[in-house]
């Protein structure tokens, strides 16, 4: 049985989640090779060697995959399949995007954000935004799985780099074009994989406010957050968004901040080792998680948590 | 241009939902069903084009249970002029959706095809894209803007690090996120008026398609409980917590 895990990277660094990817690909078998598909990204190749259980890195370099196009990355992907028995890639945006379109086109079904594998054929998956763990079985003959990376702990460096093998690109489909793109700047890490997260809410009241959670965020070396009613008020940028419908995290920490607690808000962050909440309403839902909470005005809790740091 | 959306009956996301006693699936019987949020943000669009004269016609077509006419209703209210439900009580996973709508799209020639990124109750985030690899069509997934220019559609879409621009030629098919817009309420008299606006109702069995699950539920449970927490009276005594017994800053 050989792997295919896909790698997800910006040309010059991976992207946090091939670690992670590559943990599950080991639980299913031995042979597990990484497809790194980019342009000039020799460096990236390099770097996905040396994850421990990787046994080959292929390499598709070429202009058409400076930008990671769905339609091009499932018609790569397609004419590798047949040599794999399972195809994986983290469920990032990313991911969501090319794995689906790639599996329909070797008509075998998908299966979405797993967080455990039982068997070879058979993995958890969590619906109903996390309020429901399903397990199910594949009777395809590939399976296309997507996953949920905070469910697997990531794999370490390898004693010794893996081998490298070029593969043939594919002609760029002419279907779309790569525009450009407005990437949030923070010095701050990436919500995906900080140690520990920040977030707030509607109760907030505004995005000048958020300065105060990235004051305590600086103190914390922490990422910072948002509910979808943070984000939707503009208050701060949409890939703040933690939840169901937009990132999966579970950090050692996480302090929810004016966040009452939807089960859609829960969806993104319940898998955290510690949570803290912090709301001013005794009754607020987010209690029911949390490790450690506070029922006090945020406006005097935050400061006061940051002087105290 | 003529749009075709679709539209999938789920449970109604503020409802917390109960597992069957058995563990087979989730409970289904009595529960509030709506229409799915990112399908409503996707009609909600194609009638956005409409009143800006970018589209002609806009199809809605949902796949299920006789039940699923109440969503297209919901859809009709909301200003989409007919629709078509793909009657069957097989559940349809995404593949099989790809390939009944593919077949519905055959025979009405949308230049735009609109669904939601994701159902809230399944959560498999992935029908639109594998509607698009059937048809060979270019994808736009987790759109947050979208302007029909000619023969193409300049596209913004939701990444996680930003956001990223596109031009796709169409036609094509593209996935809602939740920032592309905010549905309108259904009003009284529009409900009344799309009460007179057309369903077509066809058997899923007469497209001689395979839309038999290619997964199959095992078990369904619920996630393991985390331990109780504590109320804490102050920030010195969070500070201690967190440093002394959880240890984590
Ligand atoms: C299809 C769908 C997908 C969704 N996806 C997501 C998702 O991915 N992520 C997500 O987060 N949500 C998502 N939601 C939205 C979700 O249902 C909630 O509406 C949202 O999470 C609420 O955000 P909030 O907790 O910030 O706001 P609210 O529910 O309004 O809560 C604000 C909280 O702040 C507290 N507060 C106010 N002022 C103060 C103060 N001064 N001090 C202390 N506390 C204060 C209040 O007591 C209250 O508890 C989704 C919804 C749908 C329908
Ligand atoms: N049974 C269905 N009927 C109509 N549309 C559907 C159905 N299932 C999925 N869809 C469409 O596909 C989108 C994504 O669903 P999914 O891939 O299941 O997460 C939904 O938002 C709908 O637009």
């Amino acid at each position: 049985m050989s792997i295919l895990v896909i790698a997800e990277h910006d040309n010059k660094e991976l992207k946090p989640g091939l670690a992670n990817t590559v943990a599950a690909a080991t639980q299913l078998g031995a042979d597990v090779h990484v497809l790194v598909a980019g342009s000039d990204c020799a460096a990236v190749a390099a770097a996905a060697g040396k994850i421990a259980g990787v046994t080959k890195v292929l390499i598709a370099d070429a202009p058409q995959y400076a930008a990671p196009l769905a339609e091009n990355m499932a018609a790569l992907v397609v004419t590798l399949a047949d040599k794999y028995t399972h195809i994986l890639a983290a469920a990032s945006v990313q991911g969501k995007n090319f794995m689906p379109r790639m599996a329909a086109l070797l008509d075998v079904s998908q299966i979405s954000d797993i967080s455990a594998i039982v068997s070879a054929d058979t993995f958890v998956r969590p619906i109903y935004a996390g309020s429901v763990l399903a397990t199910v079985q594949s009777q395809d003959r590939i399976k296309v799985i997507t996953v949920r990376i905070t469910g697997f702990d990531p794999a370490g460096a390898a004693a010794a780099a893996a081998p490298t093998e070029a593969v043939a690109a594919v002609a760029d489909s002419g279907l779309s074009e790569f525009k450009g793109n407005e990437l949030t700047k923070s010095s701050r890490p990436e919500l995906i994989g900080a140690r520990v997260i920040v977030s707030g809410g509607r109760g907030m009241g505004s995005g000048e406010n958020f300065k105060l959670l990235e004051a305590l965020a600086d103190k914390l070396g922490a990422a910072v957050g948002a509910s979808r009613a943070a984000v939707d008020s503009g208050f701060v940028p949409n890939d703040y968004q933690v939840g169901q419908t937009g990132k999966i995290v579970a950090p050692e920490l996480y302090i929810a901040v004016g966040i009452s607690g939807a089960i859609q808000h829960l969806a993104g962050m319940k898998d955290s080792k510690v949570i803290v909440a912090i709301n001013k309403d005794a009754e607020a839902p987010i209690f029911a998680i949390a490790n450690y909470w506070l029922v006090d005005d945020l406006f005097k809790v935050v400061p006061e948590l940051t002087s105290a740091l | 241009m003529k749009v075709l959306v679709a539209v999938k009956r789920v449970v109604d996301p503020n409802i917390k939902v109960r597992i069957k006693a058995d563990g087979s699936g989730v409970d289904l019987a009595n529960v509030k069903m709506a229409i799915n949020p990112f399908c409503e943000i996707a009609v909600e669009q194609a009638i956005r084009m409409k009143e800006a004269g970018t589209v002609s016609e806009i199809v809605v077509v949902s796949i299920g249970l006789p039940q699923c006419q109440e969503t297209l209703r919901t859809a009709l209210a909301m200003g989409a002029d007919r629709g078509i439900l793909v009657e069957t009580d097989v559940e349809v996973q995404p593949l099989a959706v790809a390939k009944v709508l593919k077949a519905i799209i055959a025979k009405e020639n949308p230049a735009l095809v609109i669904v939601g990124k994701q159902a809230v109750d399944d959560d498999c985030n992935q029908s639109g894209q594998m509607l698009a690899a059937l048809l060979g069509w270019p994808q736009a997934a987790f759109i947050s803007k979208i302007e029909v220019a000619g023969d193409h559609a300049d596209i913004t879409r939701e990444v996680d690090g930003g956001l990223e621009k596109l031009a796709i030629k169409l036609p094509a098919v593209v996935t809602t996120d939740l920032r592309l817009n905010e549905p309108r309420y259904v009003t009284l008299p529009n409900i009344m008026k799309a009460k007179k606006k057309p369903i077509e109702v066809i058997k899923a069995d007469t497209l001689g398609i395979d839309i038999a699950p290619r997964l199959k539920t095992l078990k369904v449970e619920e996630p393991p409980k985390r331990g109780a927490g504590v109320k804490l009276a102050d920030v010195a005594e969070l500070v201690n917590k967190l440093k002394n017994e959880a240890k984590v800053i």
